[in-house]
C-alpha cells in the first residue's frame, strides 16, 4: 500500500485500527464492540452489580471451563468437523479423577494427570475415527456424547463422589494473600501490572515488524490510544479482582484459562501445526497436495479437543467439590456457540480462538446479567439462542453482501463515504474469472 | 436449401465472458433426421455453444437467434428448452445413483394420478423406452449398479420420454469401450431413421467419420467450416486440419534449450481407477525427463494425463498398481504427497480452485505453504520470513495484489495461478509439473507465465507440461509426449511435431513407443 493513500485515509480509519489492523480483524472488533455493549447495558440495568469485584470473580470462576472448551472447540470447526462429546468426556473424567482420589487414594496432583491422560485416550479413540476411519465428527461425538456420559454414570454409580480439599484450588482457588495490606489482594495487582507491560510490549513489537516488513504502521497516536485504552481497563479490571471479599482473588482457574488462550492463539497463528489446521479445514484436497497430512492434522484437533473436555471437566469438579451424573450437561452447545459467535465458519477454515474466547464471553456476561436481573432460566435460553441466531445470521448477510463484519454493518455508511480512495480488492486487468471457462470439469 | 429440411438453425451467436469472448458470430444448421457433429480442440467454444443452445445460458446472456422449427426461440432455461424437445446429454451423466432406472427416466416428470405418482404408467412406459434404446435390464434395477454404458442408455430413454427432436450429446462415447461405444452410435443411427436429430460433440474422429452427416468445426470461437461428410469426402486428416488450422503466431518469449542428461525416469507406470478396480487409467506408461528440458504431455481431455501426473506426485490419485520411479540414477519410492515434495518433485494442478489454493487464505501464507518448515524455527513459522519471501516473489512473479497480506481469493485466475508458481517455486523442485497452467488465463498472463517456465527450465529444472492447447505444447516444448486412454503413444521431438501429427496420436492408439 503507497503513503499515498495511507495519508488520505481518515481519522476514522485510524481510529478503528486501534482495535486492530486489516479486515481480518474487523469480524473480532464487531464481536468485541458487542460485548462491550452489553456489558455497558447490564452495568446500567443491574444498577453498577455487573461490573462489581464479587460479581467479576464469580463470572470468571463459572465460566472459565466453557471458555477452555471454546478454545478447543474453535480449532475443531476450524478443521472442519464438530465435536458434541466435550460434556460428557468432561463429566466422564471428573469422575474417574474423583473416585481415583476418594478410592485408590490418587494425591490430587497425581489425580490431575490421570484426568488428562484419560482425556488423551479418549481423544485419540474419537481422533482415530474421524481421521483414521473416515466417520464423521459428528456421528463419532455423538456416539462418545452417549458412551461417556453413561460411562460416567456406570463408574460413579449415577451417585455424587466428592473430592478432596486440596483438588479444589483448580476450581475455586484464589491467588493467595502476600506482601503487606493495602486493602487489595497484592498478586492480582501484580498480574495486572505484568499484563500492562505485556501489552506496551506487544504494541512496540507489532509496530517494529510492521516497519520490519514495509507496510505503514499506524500514526503514534493511534498505538497510544489503544495501549492507553487497554492498560485502563486492565487496570480497572485488576482493581476490581484485586478489590473483593477478603479470602477472594483473580480465580486460579482464570489464570489457568489465560495461559491456555495464550498458548493456543499463538500456535494456531505461529506455527506449522496451526497453519495445517487452517489448511485442512479451508481446502483439504488443496492441503493434501501441498503434503499436509490432513489425517495427522484431524487426529490430534480431535485428541486435543478432549484433553481441554477433560481439563475443563476438572476445574468444574473442583468448582463444586464433587463429581456428579449431571455434569458437563449441554456444554457442547455453550462451547459451539461461543465458536460461532466468535466468527468462525460452519464450513471450516475460518476461526480465531481469541474470537471465540470473546464470543463466550459474550455468552457469559449475558447469562450473568440476566441471572442478576433475576430473569428465569426459560427466558435465558430462549434470549441466548435469539442472541446466537442473530449474531450468526448478521455474519453470514454481511458476507453474501460482500461485508465482512456486524461491525461492518455499522460503519458502512461511514466508510463508503470516508474511503473513496481505498484500492479495489479485485485487480481488474489481467485475467479472466474462472466462471468464463467453459469446460472446468476434474478428471474423472 | 428448403427450410423444411432444417429444424435448427443458430444464427451469428455471441457469446462473452467478462474479459474473454468464448463464441464470436458462430452459426450452425441441423437438418432434420440427420447427425450433425461439432469438431473443435478443448476450448474452442463447443460446450459454450451447446450450453447457449439448451438455455443453460439463458435468452439475453448471448447475441444471435436461435431459429427452431421455424421460429425464433429464447429458452430461459433447461426445462423450456426440453419442453421444446431439444434435450442436452451431458459428458457427466444427470442420473442419481440411488435410484431405480425408472425413478431416473422420469425424474422431475413423474406421471401423476391424483397428486400421486402413478407408477404403473411409469413402469410401462419404461419398458417401452427402453426396448427403444435396446436396454434389456430391469427397470428396478438401482442406476449404480449398471455400467456406465447402460447408463448412457438411459438417459438416451430419459430424452426420448420428453419427446425429443434435436438431441445433443456431449462426448457420449468417452467413458465407454469400444462394445458400448459401437451399441450407442447405432443407436443414434437408429435414431436419425426415426427422424431425431443429433448433434454430438467429440474427441474421437474416428466415430465422428463413422456416423456423422455433416460437421462443423468450430475454432478459438469462431465457425470455420461445415463439411458435408459424403460430398467432401471427409476423413480424419481433413477434420484435424479444420481443427488445428492455424498458424504459430509468436506468442511465446524466445529461448535457447541448455538441455542436460536425463535426470527423471518412469517406467512401466499403472495405476487404477480409484473406485473401479478394473480400469486402468495410466497403462504401462514410461518418460524421461533431463535438466533443463520442458517436456510437453498431449492428449485429449479423460485420457489419463492429469492421472499420471498425480499418481507420480506422491500418488494422490488413484490406486498404484507397479511401476517405477528413477532420480539422478537411483529409484526412489514416493508414497505420499511430502515424499514427493522432499525429493524435489512440484505438481501444479490443472484446477487451482479446487486443488491448488485455500481461497481463504492470504498471498503470502498460500506462497509459503507448501514448505513451511524452510522459514520456521523448529515448530514456529517465522512472520517476518513469510512475509520477506512473499514479497520477492509478489515481485519477481509479478503478482498483481493490494499487498501479500490479501485474500488469495480475491484475485483473478492469472494472479492466482501466478500465486500457485510461486507456492511451487518456493519448494525449490527439481522437477515441476505443471497441469493446465494457462487455463482460464488471458493471452497476457499467459506470455508471462510461458516467460517463468522456460525461466524454470533455464534454472535447469526438468518441467513436465501437460497442456490440452497443442500451440501452447508446440511453443513451449522440447519433446512431446502423446497420451491416448492411459498409454503413452509416441514421442515427438519438437523440432519433427506438428498439430497433424500430434492430433493423430492423441486419438489413436498408433504404435507404442518406448521412451527414448
Amino acid at each position: 500500500m503507497s503513503e499515498d493513500t495511507s495519508t488520505r485515509k481518515s481519522a476514522l480509519g485510524d481510529l478503528k485500527r486501534i482495535f486492530g489492523s486489516g479486515s481480518s480483524n474487523l469480524r473480532q472488533f464487531g464481536i468485541l464492540f458487542s460485548l462491550i455493549a452489553i456489558i455497558l447495558l447490564f452495568q446500567y440495568l443491574t444498577d453498577g452489580l455487573t461490573l462489581s469485584s464479587g460479581n467479576l470473580i464469580n463470572l470468571v470462576s463459572q465460566y472459565s471451563y466453557i471458555l477452555i472448551l471454546a478454545i478447543g472447540m474453535v480449532m475443531v470447526i476450524i478443521a472442519g468437523h464438530i465435536d458434541l462429546s466435550v460434556g460428557s468426556v468432561a463429566a466422564f473424567v471428573g469422575i474417574v479423577v474423583a473416585t481415583a482420589m476418594r478410592d485408590w487414594n490418587f494425591p490430587w496432583p497425581l489425580a490431575i494427570l490421570l484426568g488428562l491422560f484419560v482425556g488423551a485416550l479418549i481423544g485419540a479413540w474419537q481422533g482415530a475415527w474421524v481421521a483414521y476411519v473416515g466417520v464423521p465428527a459428528f456421528i463419532v461425538t455423538l456416539a462418545g456424547m452417549l458412551i461417556f456420559r453413561g460411562g460416567n454414570q456406570v463408574i460413579g454409580n449415577a451417585n455424587t463422589v466428592p473430592v478432596p480439599d486440596g483438588f479444589t484450588i483448580i476450581g475455586s482457588g484464589y491467588l493467595p494473600e502476600v506482601g503487606p495490606n493495602t486493602g487489595y489482594n497484592n498478586l492480582t495487582l501484580l498480574l495486572g501490572l505484568i499484563i500492562v507491560l505485556a501489552v506496551i510490549y506487544a504494541e512496540w513489537r507489532a509496530r517494529r515488524v510492521q516497519s520490519i516488513m514495509g507496510s505503514t504502521p499506524a500514526p503514534l497516536w493511534v498505538s497510544i490510544v489503544k495501549v492507553v485504552l487497554l492498560c485502563a481497563v486492565i487496570v480497572y479490571a485488576s482493581i476490581l479482582f484485586a478489590g473483593g471479599r477478603v479470602g477472594t482473588s483473580f480465580p486460579v482457574s482464570g489464570i489457568i484459562l489465560g495461559v491456555l488462550v495464550l498458548f493456543y492463539a499463538f500456535v494456531t497463528r505461529n506455527t506449522i501445526f496451526g497453519r495445517h489446521v487452517y489448511a485442512v479445514g479451508g481446502n483439504k484436497l488443496a492441503a493434501e497436495l501441498s503434503g499436509v497430512k490432513s489425517r495427522r492434522v484431524n487426529f490430534l484437533v480431535m485428541m486435543n479437543m478432549s484433553i481441554l473436555s477433560a481439563l475443563a471437566g476438572m476445574i468444574f469438579v473442583a468448582r463444586s467439590v464433587a463429581s456428579g451424573p449431571q455434569d458437563g450437561l449441554s456444554w457442547e452447545l455453550d462451547a459451539i456457540a461461543a465458536v460461532f459467535i466468535g466468527g468462525a465458519a460452519v464450513s471450516g477454515g475460518i476461526g480465531t480462538v481469541v474470537g471465540s474466547i470473546i464470543g463466550g464471553l459474550v455468552m457469559a456476561v449475558l447469562n450473568n446479567g440476566l441471572q442478576l436481573l433475576g430473569v428465569g432460566s426459560d427466558w435465558v435460553q430462549i434470549i441466548k439462542g435469539m442472541v446466537l441466531l442473530v449474531a450468526v445470521g448478521v455474519d453470514v448477510w454481511n458476507k453474501s453482501q460482500g461485508r465482512p463484519s456486524i461491525i461492518g454493518l455499522l460503519t458502512r455508511k461511514k466508510k463508503t463515504a470516508e474511503f473513496p480512495s481505498e484500492p479495489p480488492m479485485v485487480v481488474p486487468d489481467s485475467g479472466t474469472p474462472d466462471t468464463a471457462r467453459p469446460q472446468s470439469t476434474l478428471p474423472n | 436449401m428448403s427450410s423444411d429440411h432444417v429444424i435448427l438453425e443458430m444464427r451469428s451467436i455471441t457469446k462473452e465472458f467478462p474479459g474473454v469472448k468464448a463464441l464470436s458470430d458462430v452459426s450452425i444448421t441441423v437438418n432434420r433426421g440427420e447427425i450433425h457433429a461439432i469438431c473443435g480442440e478443448n476450448g474452442a467454444g463447443k460446450s459454450t455453444l451447446m450450453k447457449v443452445l439448451s438455455g443453460v445460458y439463458p435468452f439475453g446472456t448471448y447475441t444471435g437467434d436461435i431459429i427452431y422449427q421455424g421460429k425464433n426461440v429464447h429458452f430461459k432455461d433447461i426445462r423450456s428448452s426440453e419442453e421444446a424437445g431439444i434435450v442436452i446429454i451431458h459428458q457427466e451423466l444427470a442420473l442419481i445413483p440411488e435410484l431405480s432406472i425408472t425413478e431416473n427416466i422420469f425424474l422431475g416428470n413423474e406421471p401423476t394420478k391424483w397428486g400421486a405418482i402413478d407408477w404403473i404408467t411409469a413402469k410401462k412406459t419404461a419398458l417401452e423406452l427402453l426396448a427403444r434404446v435396446g436396454l434389456r435390464d430391469d427397470p428396478d434395477t438401482l442406476i449404480k449398479n449398471i455400467g456406465v454404458g447402460k447408463q448412457q442408455l438411459v438417459e438416451i430413454a430419459k430424452a426420448l420420454n420428453k419427446s425429443v427432436k434435436v438431441l445433443i450429446l456431449d462426448e457420449p462415447t468417452a467413458a465407454l469401450n469400444e462394445s458400448d461405444s459401437m451399441h450407442l452410435l447405432d443407436l443414434i443411427r437408429g435414431l436419425k431413421g426415426k427422424g431425431i436429430s443429433s448433434i454430438m460433440i467429440s474427441h474421437k474422429l474416428n466415430e465422428i467419420e463413422q456416423v456423422a452427416d455433416s460437421i462443423t468445426i468450430i475454432r478459438d470461437g469462431k465457425t470455420i467450416e461445415t463439411l458435408d461428410v459424403v460430398a467432401d469426402g471427409v476423413n480424419e486428416d481433413r477434420i484435424i486440419r479444420g481443427m488445428v488450422g492455424r498458424s504459430l503466431e509468436s506468442r511465446f518469449p524466445d529461448r535457447t534449450p541448455h538441455i542436460g542428461e536425463v535426470f527423471f525416469e518412469v517406467r512401466d507406470w499403472t495405476v487404477q481407477h480409484p473406485q473401479v478396480a478394473e480400469r486402468m487409467v495410466v497403462k504401462g506408461s514410461s518418460l524421461t525427463v533431463r535438466k533443463g528440458e520442458i517436456v510437453g504431455i498431449a492428449g485429449l481431455m479423460g485420457a489419463g494425463r492429469t492421472e499420471l501426473a498425480m499418481s507420480i506426485f506422491g500418488r494422490s490419485y488413484g490406486n498404484f498398481l507397479s511401476g517405477h520411479i528413477y532420480k539422478d540414477g537411483k529409484e526412489i519410492v514416493l508414497k505420499s504427497v511430502a515424499d514427493a515434495i522432499d525429493h524435489g518433485l512440484a505438481y501444479v494442478s490443472e484446477d487451482r480452485k479446487a486443488l491448488g489454493l485455500n481461497l481463504l487464505d492470504d498471498v503470502k501464507r498460500s506462497i509459503v505453504s507448501a514448505k513451511l518448515a524452510k522459514i520456521s524455527s523448529g515448530p514456529v513459522v517465522n512472520d517476518s520470513k513469510e512475509f520477506g519471501i512473499a514479497e520477492e516473489y509478489r515481485k519477481s512473479l509479478r503478482i498483481k495484489t493490494p499487498s501479500v497480506n490479501a485474500g488469495v481469493g480475491k484475485l483473478s485466475g492469472g494472479n492466482q495461478q501466478k500465486v500457485v508458481l510461486a507456492k511451487w517455486m518456493f519448494t525449490d523442485p527439481d522437477l515441476l509439473i505443471l497441469d493446465e497452467p494457462t487455463r482460464g488465463i488471458d493471452v497476457g498472463a499467459k506470455y508471462e507465465i510461458y516467460g517463468i517456465i522456460q525461466q524454470l527450465a533455464e534454472q535447469g529444472k526438468g518441467v513436465i507440461l501437460i497442456s490440452s492447447e497443442l500451440p501452447e505444447l508446440l511453443g513451449l516444448a522440447d519433446r512431446i509426449y502423446t497420451v491416448f486412454e492411459g498409454a503413452i503413444t509416441d514421442c515427438i521431438p519438437a523440432e519433427s511435431a506438428d498439430p497433424e501429427t500430434l492430433m493423430k496420436s492423441m486419438t489413436s492408439a498408433r504404435k507404442k513407443v518406448q521412451s527414448i
